[in-house]
C-alpha cells in the first residue's frame, strides 16, 4: 500500500498560477467578450477581500452567473417548502419594484395599501370574528413573525403577572419536539424556557396533548402549536390542545393562548376540501390568539415573506410597538426588521387576487393528489412504508390498519397502470388531512432482507440524479427512526413525479443487486465531505463545540 | 290659400319614424361575464374594484392582475427624487438580471445552494477585512481564507442594519449576563449606552431584549454623543455601548476613538458597537486613516447596510464581531441537513438570495477603486450644495469634506420677519416632486428643526442644480405669502399631501404611544 498525500486543490492552483504570473498594468483593459478579460484566466476571481480596481460589468455578470449554476436546480428541490416558481407577470412585477423600501411608507404608500390589504384577506381567510379588531404585518419570514407572536405572548404574561403583582422571572412555552428551529430560537433569545414535549408514535410525531396537561403552569406564557408539522405534514390538533387549556383555566383560572405556527398549513388548510378534518383551527377558537404563515411556502410566492396576525389588538401589547413620523405622516411598527424589500408583497397580492379562493383550492387539491400518488406508488413497491397520512382514507379506520394500506396498494396498482386518471374524481375531503408531504422509510421486511442496505444511499443515489430528497431522523425521543422526505409543491407535475417513481424504483434496485463490499465504498465516499462543507466545520470549530445543541432536532428544513 | 293640406289621421300622428328608429336602438353594452377581454381596460375587472378585504371567489386572469397592480403602483413615489432615504434605488442592468434569476433561491438552503452561501462567506471576508478585522496571523491570512482558524473575526448576512443591531445587542446581553452570572451577581437590570440620536432599532431593540436605555443627550451645537458623557454614564451592569459612524440627522461621524481611548484609561472593559449602517462603506474609502473600526481594542462588533452606501437594492445588511469569544456559543443554532452542518445566528430564516449576490457583483465590479469614486464623487456633490445653500442663507449642520456622510443637514436662519418653518420649505418643495424630509431633531435641542437632503449614488450634480433652483424659488414663495396663508396651506397639505397621514390602517389604540423617544421628547426618527 503506497502512502499518499493530501492534496488540496486551491493550494495547488495557487502556486502553479504564481509560478507564470503576469503583472497587469493595473487597470482593466479593454474587452471583446465577458471571457477575454483578466479574470479569464489569469487573475482568480477575488474571494476574500475587495480588489483594488473593479471589473466590466458583463464580465463580473456572466463569472457570478456561470458560478451560481453550481447552485442546485429549485424545482428538483424536493426537501425544501419554500416555492420556486413564479408566473412571469408576478416575475415582472418582482423585478419593476425591486428598488422599493417597504419601511418607506412615506414614499410608497401604494405599496403599503397592498401589504394592509393582505393582512385584510389572511383575517378573513382565517376566519377572524365579528366584532373583533385583528391587526397583522408583513414579515421577511415566519422565523421573524414567530418571534413577534412569542413577544407579544411573553408581554401580555408579564403584564398580568406584575399586575397582580407576582413574580416575572420564570416564563416557559411549550411547543412538540417537531418543532422547527425559529420557535426554539425565539425561547433562547427572548429568555423564555423551552419546554420541548417529546413526540411518538403514538401522537402522529406531533405535539401530545397529555404531555401539554402535564406541563402547563402559571407561567406558561403560551402554547405554539404547529400547523403541519415539518416532518410528517401531519396538523397538530389545535382543538384538542385549546379543550385542555380550557379545562385547565376552569381549575385554576389561568387563561393561557395558543400562537398557531402554520408556516405551512395557513395557506394549504383554508383551501383544501379536507380543512383540517374538519376540526376548527383558527380564529374560530377563541384561545387561538395569533397565526403566523410563510408567504413563500404554499403562499406561492419566493422566499422573503411571512405574515403574522392577532386577532384583536388588544393582544398586542401597547409597549411593543413603535410609532414613526415621517414627513408629517404617521406609521406603526412591530417588526424586526426595517429597510426591507416589499417586491414580495407585491407579488403576494397579485397572487391572492389572480388566484382567487378557486385558484388556490385547485393548486392545493393538486398538490395533495399527487402527493397521495406518490404515496400510494411507493407503498406498492413493498419496499416502503408511508409516516405521512395523506393517502389514507379517513373512513378506513385510521392510520395503523394495515389492511386498509394493502386495499390501497391494489388500488394504486390500477390507479397507476390506468395511468393515474382514477385519481381525478377524487377531493382530500376523502382523506386524512394533512400537508402535501410524503414521509417515508424502508418496511420492516425489507429492512430484515436486506440490512446493509442504509437508507441514506438511496439519498445520495437520487441525488446523482439532480433529485434532493433529504434523510433524516425524526425528533429526539424518536431518532432511531429515519425518514426521507418529498414536499410536493405547486411546480411538481404528475409528468416530473412519474420520473421520480421510476428513480426512486431503479436506485432501489440498483442496491438490492448489489452486495455489502459494493455499498461500504459508497459509504465512504458519502463521509468525505465537499470542499464547503469542509469550510463550514472549521467555522465551527472556531465558534466552539455547540454541535450538542443539533440533537437532531433542528434537522428539517423549512 | 293656394294649397290644401290635408288633416293626418290618429294612425300618422303616432307612426313617427323617428321614435321607431329611436325604440328600435338598443344600447348594445357587453355584460360578457366570461374573462375574455379585448384588452385588460376591456374587461369586467376594470369597471369593478380590487378585492381588499377578502379573498375574490373566482380567478382573475394574469394580464389583468397584473396590469392593475402595476397602475396603482404608479401612485407610489419616484425613488430617483426621494432625497429622505439612505436606501439604494439605482443598480446596474447585468446586477438587476443576476438578482432577478436568484429570486426563487432561497438563501438559507445552503445545502440546495452551497454557491450562494459561499458567497455570502466571501462578501464577509470582504467587509470584515475592509473593516481592519483582525484575522487568525497575517501570514496564515495570506495564504488561506480568513477565519477558519480559532481567533478570526466571524460575521453574517442579514435582512437589514435592524436585524444586525439586534443581534449585535443579543450577544452584548448574553455576554454580560455569562460573565454576571459567572461572578455570582444579580443580571435583573442589564443597560446600554447610545446617542439620543439614534436609529428607532435600537430602542426596539432595548425594548424587546428587555435591556434599559442610557442616553446621552445631543445639545443645541453637538449632534453626537460627547465621549466623556458617555463613559460617565457606565456601570458595571452595563452590557455595551453603541456608537453611529453617521448620525442619520446630521450625517456626522461620533467620535469612537475618544471612547475606546477613555474606556482604556479608565480601565473598564466594556465593549463597544459600533452602528456604521450608513457609514461603513463610505468612511474606508473617503476617510481611510479615520480610526473607528477593530482597529480600536474595544469595539467587538459592527454593522453595515449592503442597501444604503453599499448599492445594493433593499435586503441585506452585515454584523461582523471581533472573534467568535463575542459570540456567546448558546445563541448560535446548529442546523444540520442533508448531513451539512450550518451555524446560524439569525431573527429570519428563509430569504431571497438575490440582495447577497447583488452585493457580492458590487464588490467585485466595483472594488476599491470603484467605490472610492463613487464616494468621492457623492462627497464633491455634498460639498457642493452645502456651500450653495449656504450661499442662500441656511444655517449648515453637516459636516462638509468626507467628516461625515455625504448628506446636507441644514435649517432656516433664525429670522423673526420669516413666517414660515422648515416643514413649510419641505411641503413646498413636495410640491415640485422632491421629497425632502423635515425633521426636530433629537431631545434636548430645544425642538431644533432641518431639513436633510441624502446624497446617493444617483444623485448628480445637475439634478443637485435643479434641486438648488427649485429650494431657491420654493422660498420666493414662500416669502410672498403672508402669516394666515401659510398656516392654511400648511394644515391643508398636512391633511391632503402626505401620503401616509392618509394612512387609514394604523390602529387607533396604538397611536400617540409614550414610550419610545418619540412619543417621549417628539423627536422625529429619520428614514433611514
Amino acid at each position: 500500500m503506497s502512502l499518499s498525500r493530501h492534496v488540496d486543490p486551491e493550494d495547488l492552483i495557487h502556486h502553479l498560477q504564481g509560478s507564470e504570473i503576469q503583472t497587469s498594468d493595473g487597470r482593466t483593459s479593454p474587452h471583446l467578450t465577458p471571457y477575454s478579460t483578466d479574470y479569464a484566466s489569469r487573475k482568480a476571481i477575488p474571494k476574500f477581500s475587495i480588489p483594488q480596481d473593479g471589473a466590466p460589468s458583463d464580465t463580473v455578470y456572466a463569472m457570478i452567473r456561470d458560478e451560481l449554476e453550481l447552485d442546485g436546480r429549485p424545482n428538483l428541490n424536493l426537501a425544501s417548502f419554500v416555492d420556486t416558481y413564479l408566473e412571469e407577470n408576478a416575475q415582472k412585477l418582482m423585478v419593476e419594484n425591486l428598488a422599493k423600501n417597504l419601511a418607506d411608507n412615506d414614499e410608497y404608500p401604494a405599496m403599503l395599501s397592498m401589504s394592509e390589504r393582505c393582512v385584510s384577506i389572511l383575517a378573513n381567510l382565517w376566519g377572524v370574528q365579528k366584532g373583533e379588531k385583528a391587526i397583522g404585518t408583513a414579515t421577511t419570514g415566519s422565523s421573524e413573525a414567530i418571534h413577534l407572536g412569542g413577544l407579544a405572548m411573553k408581554r401580555r404574561w408579564q403584564e398580568k403577572r406584575r399586575a397582580e403583582g407576582k413574580d416575572t422571572q420564570k416564563p416557559n412555552i411549550i411547543m412538540g419536539s417537531n418543532a422547527q428551529v425559529a420557535l426554539l430560537k425565539f425561547a433562547r433569545y427572548f429568555d423564555v424556557e423551552a419546554r420541548v414535549l417529546p413526540v411518538s408514535a403514538k401522537s402522529k410525531f406531533r405535539l401530545d396533548p397529555d404531555l401539554v396537561r402535564e406541563n402547563l403552569d402559571e407561567n406558561t406564557i403560551g402554547i405554539f402549536v404547529i400547523l403541519g408539522s415539518t416532518y410528517t405534514g401531519h396538523y397538530e390538533p389545535v382543538w384538542e390542545i385549546s379543550d385542555i387549556l380550557d379545562e385547565f383555566q376552569e381549575k385554576t383560572g389561568i387563561d393561557i393562548p395558543i400562537h398557531v405556527d402554520a408556516a405551512s398549513g395557513g395557506f394549504v388548510a383554508p383551501f383544501t376540501h379536507a380543512g383540517v378534518g374538519g376540526h376548527k383551527w383558527n380564529f374560530e377558537l377563541p384561545r387561538v390568539k395569533s397565526i403566523n404563515t410563510s408567504g413563500h411556502k404554499y403562499g406561492l410566492v419566493t422566499p422573503g415573506v411571512g405574515w403574522v396576525i392577532w386577532r384583536d389588538e388588544s393582544f398586542l401589547p401597547k409597549d411593543l410597538i413603535f410609532e414613526l413620523h415621517y414627513l408629517g405622516g404617521k406609521e406603526l411598527s412591530f417588526t424586526l426588521n426595517f429597510s426591507r424589500p416589499g417586491a414580495q408583497i407585491i407579488v403576494q397580492y397579485f397572487n391572492l387576487i389572480h388566484l382567487g379562493f378557486s385558484g388556490y383550492r385547485e393548486i392545493m387539491e393538486n398538490c395533495l393528489a399527487n402527493a397521495r400518488l406518490l404515496s400510494k406508488s411507493l407503498e406498492a413497491t413493498g419496499w416502503y412504508t408511508c409516516l405521512s397520512d395523506i393517502h389514507r382514507r379517513v373512513s378506513g379506520g385510521g392510520t395503523s390498519g394495515a389492511s386498509d394500506v394493502k386495499d390501497a396498494v391494489k388500488k394504486t396498482v390500477s390507479a397507476v397502470s390506468g395511468g393515474g386518471s382514477g385519481e381525478s374524481s377524487d377531493t382530500s375531503a376523502a382523506y386524512i388531512a394533512g400537508l402535501p408531504v410524503v414521509s417515508f422509510r424502508f418496511t420492516d421486511d425489507f429492512k430484515s432482507q436486506y440490512p446493509h442496505i442504509k437508507q441514506e444511499t438511496v439519498s445520495l443515489l437520487l441525488r446523482a440524479r439532480q433529485w434532493i430528497i433529504p434523510n433524516y431522523s425524526l425528533p429526539p425521543s424518536e431518532d432511531s427512526t429515519e425518514i426521507l422526505r418529498v414536499v410536493v409543491r405547486e411546480s411538481m407535475s404528475l409528468d416530473l413525479l412519474d420520473r421520480l417513481v421510476t428513480d426512486i424504483v431503479q436506485v432501489t434496485e440498483t442496491l438490492m443487486e448489489n452486495d455489502e463490499v459494493d455499498l461500504t465504498i459508497l459509504h465512504r465516499q458519502q463521509k468525505g465531505p465537499s470542499r464547503k462543507q469542509d469550510k463550514d466545520h472549521k467555522k465551527e470549530k472556531a465558534l466552539g463545540e455547540f454541535r450538542r445543541m443539533a440533537e437532531g432536532i433542528h434537522r428539517s428544513v423549512c | 290659400m293656394v294649397h290644401l293640406a290635408a288633416i293626418p289621421n290618429d294612425d300618422v300622428v303616432n307612426d313617427s319614424k323617428l321614435v321607431a328608429a329611436m325604440k328600435k336602438v338598443h344600447l348594445q353594452l357587453a355584460n360578457d361575464d366570461d374573462c375574455f377581454t379585448t384588452s385588460v381596460y376591456g374587461s369586467k375587472f376594470a369597471a369593478s374594484d380590487l378585492p381588499r378585504h377578502e379573498m375574490p371567489e373566482r380567478e382573475m386572469p394574469k394580464e389583468v392582475a397584473y396590469r392593475m397592480i402595476k397602475d396603482e403602483l404608479s401612485l407610489d413615489g419616484n425613488p430617483m427624487l426621494n432625497l429622505a432615504s439612505f436606501v439604494t434605488t439605482y443598480m446596474e442592468e447585468e446586477a438587476e438580471k443576476l438578482m432577478a434569476e436568484s429570486f426563487s433561491k432561497n438563501f438559507i438552503d445552503y445545502e440546495e445552494y452551497p454557491q450562494s452561501a459561499d458567497i455570502q462567506n466571501r462578501c464577509v471576508s470582504m467587509i470584515g477585512r475592509l473593516f481592519h478585522a483582525p484575522t487568525p496571523s497575517s501570514e496564515a491570512a495570506e495564504a488561506d481564507d480568513a477565519c477558519t482558524t480559532t481567533p478570526g473575526a466571524i460575521g453574517t448576512s442579514c435582512v437589514g442594519s435592524s436585524e444586525a443591531i439586534m443581534l449585535a445587542v443579543l450577544a452584548m446581553k448574553k455576554r454580560w449576563k455569562n460573565q454576571r452570572i459567572k461572578e455570582g451577581k444579580s443580571t435583573d437590570k442589564p443597560n446600554i449606552v447610545m446617542s439620543a440620536a439614534v436609529q428607532v432599532c435600537w430602542e426596539k431593540a432595548a425594548r424587546y431584549f428587555e435591556v434599559e436605555e442610557k442616553l446621552v443627550y445631543c445639545t443645541e451645537d453637538r449632534y453626537v454623543i460627547d465621549p466623556k458623557q458617555t463613559v460617565d454614564l457606565v456601570d458595571e451592569n452595563t452590557i455595551g455601548i453603541c456608537t453611529i459612524l453617521g448620525t442619520t440627522y446630521t450625517g456626522e461621524y461620533e467620535d469612537t476613538k475618544a471612547v475606546n481611548d477613555l474606556l482604556i484609561e479608565r480601565g473598564l472593559t466594556t465593549p463597544i458597537h459600533v452602528d456604521a449602517a450608513s457609514g461603513g462603506f463610505v468612511a474606508p474609502f473617503v476617510v481611510p486613516d479615520l480610526e473607528w473600526d477593530f482597529r480600536l481594542e474595544r469595539v467587538v462588533s459592527i454593522n453595515v447596510s449592503g442597501h444604503k452606501y453599499g448599492l445594493v437594492y433593499p435586503g441585506v445588511g452585515w454584523v461582523v464581531w471581533r472573534s467568535a469569544e463575542y459570540l456567546p456559543q448558546e445563541l448560535v443554532f446548529n442546523i444540520n441537513y442533508l448531513g451539512a452542518d450550518q451555524a446560524s445566528f439569525t431573527l429570519n430564516f428563509s430569504k431571497g438570495a438575490s440582495q447577497v449576490i447583488g452585493q457580492y457583483y458590487q464588490l467585485i465590479r466595483l472594488g476599491k477603486h470603484g467605490y472610492r469614486a463613487i464616494m468621492s464623487n457623492l462627497t464633491r456633490t455634498a460639498n457642493y450644495l452645502s456651500d450653495s445653500l449656504e450661499a442662500l442663507g441656511f444655517i449648515i449642520m453637516s459636516k462638509k469634506s468626507g467628516e461625515g456622510l455625504p448628506l446636507v443637514a441644514f435649517r432656516l436662519a433664525p429670522d423673526d420677519d420669516r413666517n414660515y418653518d422648515e416643514f413649510a420649505l419641505a411641503h413646498q418643495l413636495r410640491v415640485r416632486g422632491w421629497v425632502v424630509p423635515a425633521y426636530t431633531m433629537a431631545p434636548n435641542t430645544k425642538n431644533l428643526k432641518m431639513l436633510r437632503v441624502v446624497v446617493r449614488e444617483d444623485f448628480t450634480r445637475n439634478r443637485c442644480d435643479a434641486l438648488i433652483a427649485d429650494i431657491k424659488a420654493s422660498q420666493a414663495l414662500l416669502q410672498q405669502m403672508d402669516r394666515d396663508s401659510i398656516k392654511k396651506q400648511e394644515a391643508f397639505l398636512h391633511r391632503h399631501s402626505t401620503n401616509s397621514a392618509k394612512a387609514s390602517h394604523n390602529h387607533p389604540k396604538f397611536r400617540k404611544e409614550k414610550h419610545s423617544l418619540q412619543g417621549k421628547t417628539g423627536k422625529t426618527h429619520a428614514v433611514c
